[in-house]
């Protein structure tokens, strides 16, 4: 075992004493339960009574379907987000034209030496509106993916588009990445995870924001391998001009390599170092449309003069020379269907539902069902979510939650209304894993690495005292209001409701009495009697609890 | 502005009259004036840096032919390399380290790496911080396990730092490391009731299983504010630049400083996955280069004779191409290069045989040969700057060789 394993099953030991039943099922209340956590992020109050009153099942089906709910709230709020309904030309004219023309004004005044240009470029930054300046765009998307999560009706569509956004990461600190997400989470990621896999690899393999991510904008074929080089000057031409052939550009392997890594395969999916830098050259003029190919500009565009020529041969398909983007096409849907990608999906799809260390068998069970359905992923899901393994007693609470996933379901669990998402967005960062700022195209890990004896875990508890106390700005909750005042007013049985309410029963007999011992014993009846203040901090250690971290 | 050579030199001719500074911690260091509290500290570039322009190969013409456009130029122009011993020398922008070599506290070692034949990222990370290169079911990190072999009397909490947000790789396990981004901020900000109620929650919550309670960092908490390490300025003029490496490396010199325990700190920093406009003696690596070098530079001076006690290793977990790509940067590679600086360094010298960058003398006609594996440089560490008995178990399977880059 894992060390973490082994962590989680020192947890799940002490669960099992309150939380599963010895008998190898569990509840309709657990299964609503488990729904809401793994499926969504978090019960709000409610929740649980609402699902296992119409049954879990079908909230699952609805959940599958996630067109048919209608989420009308949620949809008009993030519709009134100004760059929300922008193309990516758009927001790279509104929010990155003004960024440019400080910098060349800059640059300018910086030229005799006297200017600072940083200092400069801040100056004139300071006179772009407030409304223009480009920190607009990622404000507007963080809002939207916290909102979503927090607040939607869809919310298994939210999990997975977490999920895939993850899969195929982008990260908006690298150049122009932060202008292209808005479109890239909207049109690529978004209307994709309901279909076929092959659609949504294909949609990601021509985004700009994955083109520039990972540099395929850039990778163009050697100049001797270029169609028009090739025919008017033959290849000796080339050759004998390196300092020509070096200002053109060339190959550049990083797309091809995390598509088949991270996209499709998995590393250990058995491609070879000559894969890489063929699928590279079959990859060559995907590109990204500038202001001179007319029209908008940043989109997707081939440019077959960039195109590698010449002949190929990737995992076995040879490819003769003078192909175009069929090649890449090709591979695409190579890639898409093989059954080492299958496999990679279905592994992390389990990982994600199910558990960190998902049984093989499941796994080839659900990599089976992608393999018979083309890549339906609704149906792969769906094979995740019907088995057995997603129901067995052992799965119940045996993950923990991602700093995402705990933030949302601590925001849900209170009931609090967001009216700005930056403190949420902050926090993720200081609990580790920042929305769209994962560097390495690996995304972030959706196994629990050890969680604990960390300052993410202390920044948990901190968000979650602040959350519960009212603390974080924009994010309104009430927690006395969660309870009824019957039981508020009595301190003892006031921290059984809460946890209640706020874990659907899911607090140890141990944290309770706990929390009993330090914040309610303390307060009554010695001092003055209970009068509900102390309740925002008894529901930040239950917030904060080994329990709640689990999911 | 003033030339960042000039100026470190003077300051340090300033300070310890006559000596250049580095001097200061070598002599510290044979001295052995220490309580017997010896420091490893750790820095990961993640993404893979280019050891080839780090560490420049300035003496093989087959460098320069192939990367026509992004080859740091020979010493002596505009722009050079600085030269360290007739054929390798520093990327410009490690200026500020240079003067550690000459002095003999830093020494670098070439060909360095993983033998495991993977270009991924995660994977060569994962071998490099477990310790096992090609075996994936290792469960813990090798610095966990090398702690856990090491006696301290009485353990502290602090013994094994991380500066990071999450317990990275390498020191996951049973040892009791903690980590941190910001030491003045780790712990509970509630009363004593809250802190405590969360103490024991935790306690109860995860009792009885291998090293799985929060007891350290609730410890570690403790601890942090009572020595309030934080209030420690900066020593000997050392100023730290910004970015996530000089703020670890600041914080770590004020865990050493305040003598809590401090064993192993481990830094990462990333940036270095230079696929397209690497650049050369300038541009994108030059910047972070500089950066790095005078975060650790700042490191040195500020921990003056007490890095005596400190040894300080760079580590990346791959080299990238030889030949520069396309875009005028470079891709996955193999061999890469480690940096050494402390007490007990055998510095002013870059270890390591070189395998030479002819075409027939290229891994997989392409990268840099591996001719030291990095756990050879590990053991060295761990046995003689940390003294951990025995490394049967922090290397499972693999008969480490001493290289000679510390004095015993």
């Amino acid at each position: 075992m894992k060390p973490a394993t082994k962590l989680l099953a020192g947890l799940i030991a002490v669960t099992m004493l309150t939380g599963a039943t010895s008998d190898n099922k569990l509840t309709d209340r657990e299964r609503a339960l488990h729904v809401l956590n793994r499926l969504a992020f978090g019960p709000r109050p409610g929740d649980v009574d609402a699902v296992m009153k119409d049954g879990v099942n079908t909230w699952i089906e609805q959940q599958l379907h996630p067109e048919g709910i209608p989420d009308r709230a949620v949809e008009a709020r993030i519709a009134a987000l100004p760059t929300m309904t922008m193309s990516n030309a758009q927001i790279v004219k509104t929010y990155y034209e003004p960024v440019l023309m400080a910098r060349k004004k800059a640059n300018a005044d910086a030229k005799d030496g006297e200017v600072d240009k940083k200092e400069a470029r801040r100056e004139y930054m300071r006179d772009v509106p407030f409304d223009k300046r480009p920190q607009n765009v990622m404000n507007d998307l963080l809002t939207e993916r916290i909102v979503r999560a927090a607040e939607s009706d869809r919310q298994l569509n939210e999990v997975l588009v977490d999920f895939w956004m993850n899969h195929f990461n982008v990260f908006a600190g690298k150049g122009i990445d932060r202008f292209l997400l808005t479109s890239y989470e909207r049109d690529v990621i978004r209307p994709h995870i309901w279909g076929r896999f092959e659609d949504l690899l294909m949609a990601t393999a021509k985004s700009p924001a994955m083109l520039f991510y990972l540099d395929n904008a850039r990778s163009v074929a050697a100049p001797e391998n270029r169609p028009m080089v090739a025919q008017r000057f033959g290849r000796r031409a080339m050759e004998m001009n390196p300092q020509r052939k070096k200002q053109q550009g060339g190959l550049n392997e990083n797309y091809a390599r995390e598509i088949m890594e991270l996209h499709t395969l998995g590393v250990d999916g058995g491609y070879t170092q000559k894969d890489v830098t063929e699928l590279a050259r079959v990859l060559t003029g995907w590109t990204i449309t500038g202001e001179r190919d007319g029209g908008q500009g940043a989109a997707f565009i081939f440019r077959p003069m960039l195109h590698d020529s010449g002949s190929k041969t990737v995992l076995g398909i040879r490819f003769p020379a003078g192909g175009g983007i069929a090649e890449g096409e090709k591979m695409i849907h190579v890639l898409a269907h093989h059954p080492a990608t299958a496999h990679h999906i279905a592994l992390q799809l389990c990982q994600r539902l199910v558990a960190d260390d998902p049984p093989p068998a499941l796994v080839d069970r659900v990599a089976a069902k992608f393999l018979a359905t083309d890549g339906d992923l609704r149906e792969t899901v769906r094979a995740v979510i019907s088995s057995p393994e997603f129901w067995d007693p052992k799965s119940y609470r045996a993950k923990v939650k991602s700093p995402f996933e705990y933030a949302i379901s601590a925001v849900r669990a209170v009931n609090a209304q967001i009216t700005d998402a930056t403190p949420i967005a902050r926090s993720l960062q200081q609990i580790g894993e920042p929305l769209y700022g994962a560097q390495p195209p690996t995304g972030y890990s959706d196994k629990a690495d050890v969680w604990i004896n960390t300052g993410a875990l202390m920044n948990r508890l901190n968000f979650a005292l602040a959350l519960a106390s009212n603390k974080l700005p924009g994010v309104h909750g009430d927690v006395v209001a969660l309870i009824p005042a019957k039981e508020a007013a009595d301190a003892s049985r006031s921290v059984e409701a809460l946890a209640q309410a706020l874990t659907g029963g899911n607090l140890t007999e141990e944290t309770r009495a706990t929390i009993k011992s330090r914040i309610v014993e303390r307060k009554a009846p010695t001092e003055d009697p209970w009068d509900n203040t102390q309740l925002p901090t008894v529901a930040g250690l239950i917030l904060g609890s080994p329990e709640f971290q689990r999911q | 502005m003033i030339d960042r050579r000039f100026f470190l030199k003077s300051s340090g001719l300033a300070l310890v009259g006559g000596t250049l500074l580095p001097n200061v911690f070598v002599k510290m260091a044979n001295a052995a004036t220490t309580k017997g509290n010896k420091t490893l500290v750790a820095i990961f570039q993640r993404g893979a840096v280019d050891g080839l322009n780090m560490i420049v190969p300035y003496g093989e013409q087959a460098y320069y032919a192939a990367r026509p456009t992004i080859a740091v130029p020979r010493p002596g122009v505009e722009g050079g390399a600085i030269d360290l011993d007739g054929f390798f020398g520093l990327h410009p922008s490690l200026a500020s380290l240079s003067p550690y070599f000459k002095d003999h506290s830093l020494a670098m070692i070439h060909a360095v790496g993983s033998p495991d034949t993977t270009r991924s990222h995660f994977d060569a990370q994962d071998f490099m911080e477990s310790g096992t290169p090609g075996v994936k079911s290792t469960e813990d990190g090798f610095l966990s396990r090398a702690v856990g072999l090491k006696k301290q009397t009485p353990v502290s909490p602090l013994r094994a730092v991380a500066l990071s947000p999450a317990m990275p790789r390498i020191l996951a396990g049973s040892a009791g490391a903690v980590a941190m981004t910001n030491i003045s901020q780790f712990g509970i900000r509630g009363n004593a009731n809250v802190s405590g109620g969360f103490e024991s929650m935790y306690a109860e919550a995860v009792a009885g299983t291998l090293g799985g309670t929060a007891k350290e960092s609730f410890e570690a908490a403790r601890i942090l504010k009572s020595a309030d390490p934080q209030k420690l300025q900066p020593n000997n003029g050392a100023v730290y630049p910004n970015g996530p490496l000089g703020n670890s490396l600041r914080q770590i010199a004020q865990l050493i400083k305040s003598n809590v325990g401090l064993e192993v700190a481990f830094a990462d920093v990333s940036g270095w996955d230079t696929h397209a406009g690497e650049g050369g003696a300038q541009g994108q690596l030059a910047n972070n280069l500089r950066n790095f070098s005078d975060a650790i530079a700042a490191f040195a001076r500020d921990l003056g004779s007490r890095m005596g006690d400190v040894v300080l290793v760079t580590m990346s977990e791959f080299g990238r191409t030889v030949h520069e790509n396309g875009n005028r940067g470079t891709d996955h590679g193999h061999a890469n290069v480690m940096m050494l600086l402390g007490g007990g360094v055998k510095g002013g010298k870059v270890h390591g045989k070189w395998p030479g960058l002819g075409s027939q003398q290229l891994y997989e006609n392409r990268d840099l040969a591996i001719t030291t594996d990095f756990r050879d440089i590990f053991a060295e560490l761990l046995t003689k700057q940390l003294a951990v008995p025995s490394l049967k178990t922090v290397f499972p399977g693999y008969e480490p060789k001493l290289r000679g880059v510390l004095s015993s």
